[in-house]
């Protein structure tokens, strides 16, 4: 867990420089400050588990298995990407590892998870089916009309709220009426958690009660983790126009990193020495899958006709 | 081959019907499909003979179970999503568009969604404004959709059936006044109707009517009474729209010199307008009067019958647009 942790943190902090060198075209959507969700969550999951994720959706992926060269190398538009250069920074899947595709709509994940659980209860084989999705989503109409069937259906789906305070630009509490998602999934009949989004351990504990009773046909539920994204909502935009000095110091104290860092060495799970040879190790596969990415070919544009139907 | 003749309604009932009994995956999903049949009887007795966990009663969250359709697409299943009344295609454009049909193409050819959408479309039933519009256009403007638009009940059963064993998202428009009133021949035998060959309904030498859906009837019956006169119409079936068959529209006109358009979508920025520039670009040398188009009128659908019906094409508004066209030539 710590490990992926810290490929999202440095994979994230590579991309940002990767953008601002101009190694990448479009927009980059990052999440370091966020990493404890993802990993949590998806330390309870199997390989033939699914999820959806979010245009901020570079640590679910990795968090489920994902890999970075091909990851760096579809946000740098090379035809080695995961989607041969055609999905991009905001569009990444690897459908062999239950990763259904990172979505540019808000929400837009939501009902392609609600199909996943659909299938995995036809299966019954125990399967469950994970969306991610931020404090946005939770306005949106789909989450509703999915939740409401996926109660009324006893669907395994667990809906996953990464609440990072902030819809773009705009504080999530001047945008959401009532007592919040919690209350809105308890409504429907949901059971919920809600839980500190960078205290890993809590999310996962929370993340598999919920995906166990999932697994054994209770249904679906929502875990809402509260969490904060260090960049602005996107690179080039510093993030500080609408959150504080403070607010932001304040959540740098909570960084998942070095609390679940502190746990480890604790406890002696791992020693200072391993998590510095861990770090260069890390840091050094990322830094490669820039370089090899740089001279990895675009897509050959007759590829631009392809892949329109099956 | 033996044959019998079924109505509309039931030539889609039964493709469902085969389509569920061949394969596991299939299964059906939207409001009131289950026990009551469907609004327009298409599933009446599957739920009695395939039961509660493949055809399936939907809230009325036409978004929520369309989306999650493409999800159990993507994952294995084949859904069939009933849209009971087409005008609810506002209501899904996010997870038909941006989700279903490009989903294959955003991830660079890992998946496949083999999902159908049925739809219905026409008015002529004094439903008003929000239930009788007919969208298939909107659905042809996007990259990755497959767009049915049969007119009898041999190509819809045929068409549907093809519908579910394609790996794409595939979206069905049925003329809601066919249902019940338009009967015809269906073989008793297994059959399935390829997408992307349009079907001459009607051979003839000096004037193409070129007819989408429900609108091959009034084609139809135009052709004959200009037989009466002497004139001989071909009057076209493209079927599908997408993909669509260029070369047979194109060959007709290249016969036949002129060429009428008919569909119940607008005209404007609509089906009449693309397949009007297919031939014009196709046929350029051959036409010997301006390509007519008769869509319906561009205004919301209205209520009162007079009013709706002057809305929508009919045999007199095509005889009098055959007429322009042989007039032209005349010229």
């Amino acid at each position: 867990m710590y490990r992926k942790m810290l490929t999202i943190r440095i994979f994230e902090e590579t991309v940002f420089d990767v953008y601002r060198k101009g190694l990448m075209p479009g927009l980059a959507h990052l999440s370091d400050g966020q990493e404890a969700t993802p990993v949590g969550v998806c330390a309870t999951l199997h390989p033939d588990d699914t999820i959806t994720s979010t245009h901020r959706g570079h640590g679910h992926i990795i968090a489920k298995g994902g890999r970075v060269e091909p990851m760096m190398a579809e946000v740098m538009g090379r035809v080695t990407g995961y989607c041969r250069g055609k999905g991009g920074e905001m569009h990444i899947a690897d459908v062999s590892l239950g990763i259904l595709g990172a979505n540019g709509i808000v929400g837009g994940g939501i009902g392609i998870a609600a199909g996943s659980a659909f299938t995995a209860k036809r299966e019954g084989k125990g399967r469950v089916s994970v969306a991610f999705f931020g404090d946005g989503a939770i306005n949106q109409g789909i989450w509703y009309e999915t939740a409401n069937i996926a109660v009324l259906w006893k669907l395994p789906l667990i809906y996953v709220c990464e609440n990072n305070q902030y819809t773009e630009f705009t504080h999530f509490k001047k945008l959401t009426a009532g007592e919040g998602l919690g209350a809105r999934a308890r409504a429907m009949g949901m059971k919920s958690l809600e839980v500190d989004g960078n205290d890993v351990l809590a999310v996962y504990q929370a993340a598999h009660e919920l995906v166990g009773a999932a697994r054994k046909g209770k249904g679906p539920a929502t875990l809402i983790c509260n969490t904060f994204r260090y960049g602005g909502h996107h690179v080039g935009e510093p993030g500080t126009g609408y959150r504080s000095k403070e607010e932001i110091a304040e959540w740098k104290a909570k960084d998942p990193l070095p609390r679940f860092e502190n746990i480890l060495l604790e406890h002696k799970v791992i020693s200072p020495a391993d998590i510095e040879a861990m770090h260069d190790e890390v840091l050094t596969r990322v830094q490669a899958s820039v370089t090899t990415a740089q001279q990895a070919p675009f897509p050959d544009v007759k590829e631009a006709g392809e892949h329109v139907f099956a | 081959m033996s044959s019998r003749e079924l109505t509309f309604a039931q030539a889609i009932r039964e493709a469902l019907d085969e389509e569920l009994a061949r394969d596991e995956r299939i299964f059906v999903l939207g409001e009131d499909v289950g026990v009551w049949g469907g609004v327009f009887r298409c599933t009446e007795g599957l739920f009695q003979k395939y039961g509660p966990e493949r055809i399936i009663d939907t809230p009325l969250s036409e978004e929520g179970y369309v989306g999650l359709a493409v999800g159990a697409a993507m994952t294995g299943m084949h859904p069939v999503a009933e849209l009971m009344f087409g005008d609810f295609i506002t209501l899904v454009m996010d997870q038909i568009v941006n989700q279903a049909a490009k989903m294959r193409y955003m991830t660079g050819g890992q998946v496949e969604v083999p999902i159908t959408i049925r739809a219905t479309m026409g008015g002529g039933r004094s439903s008003g404004g929000q239930h009788s519009q007919s969208w298939h256009a909107w659905m042809a403007h996007v990259p990755g959709l497959k767009v049915v638009v049969p007119s009898t009940p041999y190509d819809a059963k045929g068409l549907l059936k093809t519908a579910l064993r394609e790996p794409n998202p595939v979206v069905f428009f049925e003329d809601k006044v066919m249902y019940a009133k338009v009967k015809g021949p269906v073989p008793e035998e297994e059959y399935t109707i390829p997408f992307g060959k349009a079907d001459i309904k009607r051979q003839g030498t000096d004037v193409s009517l070129i007819a989408i859906s429900r609108m091959i009837h009034p084609a139809l019956a135009a052709a004959e009474k200009l037989a009466t006169e002497g004139i001989s119409a071909e009057v076209v079936d493209p079927r599908t729209l997408t993909p669509l068959d260029e070369e047979t529209l194109i060959q007709s006109v290249v016969k036949t010199g002129g060429a009428v358009i008919i569909d119940e979508g607008y005209n404007h920025f609509g089906t009449t307008a693309e397949l009007a520039a297919t031939i014009a670009y196709g046929a350029f040398d051959y036409l010997d009067a301006p390509i007519e188009r008769l869509g319906a009128m561009d205004v919301p659908i209205p209520f009162s019958p007079p009013l709706e019906f002057a809305t929508i094409p009919n045999e007199e508004a095509i005889l009098a647009a055959v007429h322009r066209v042989l007039d032209g030539r005349r010229r």
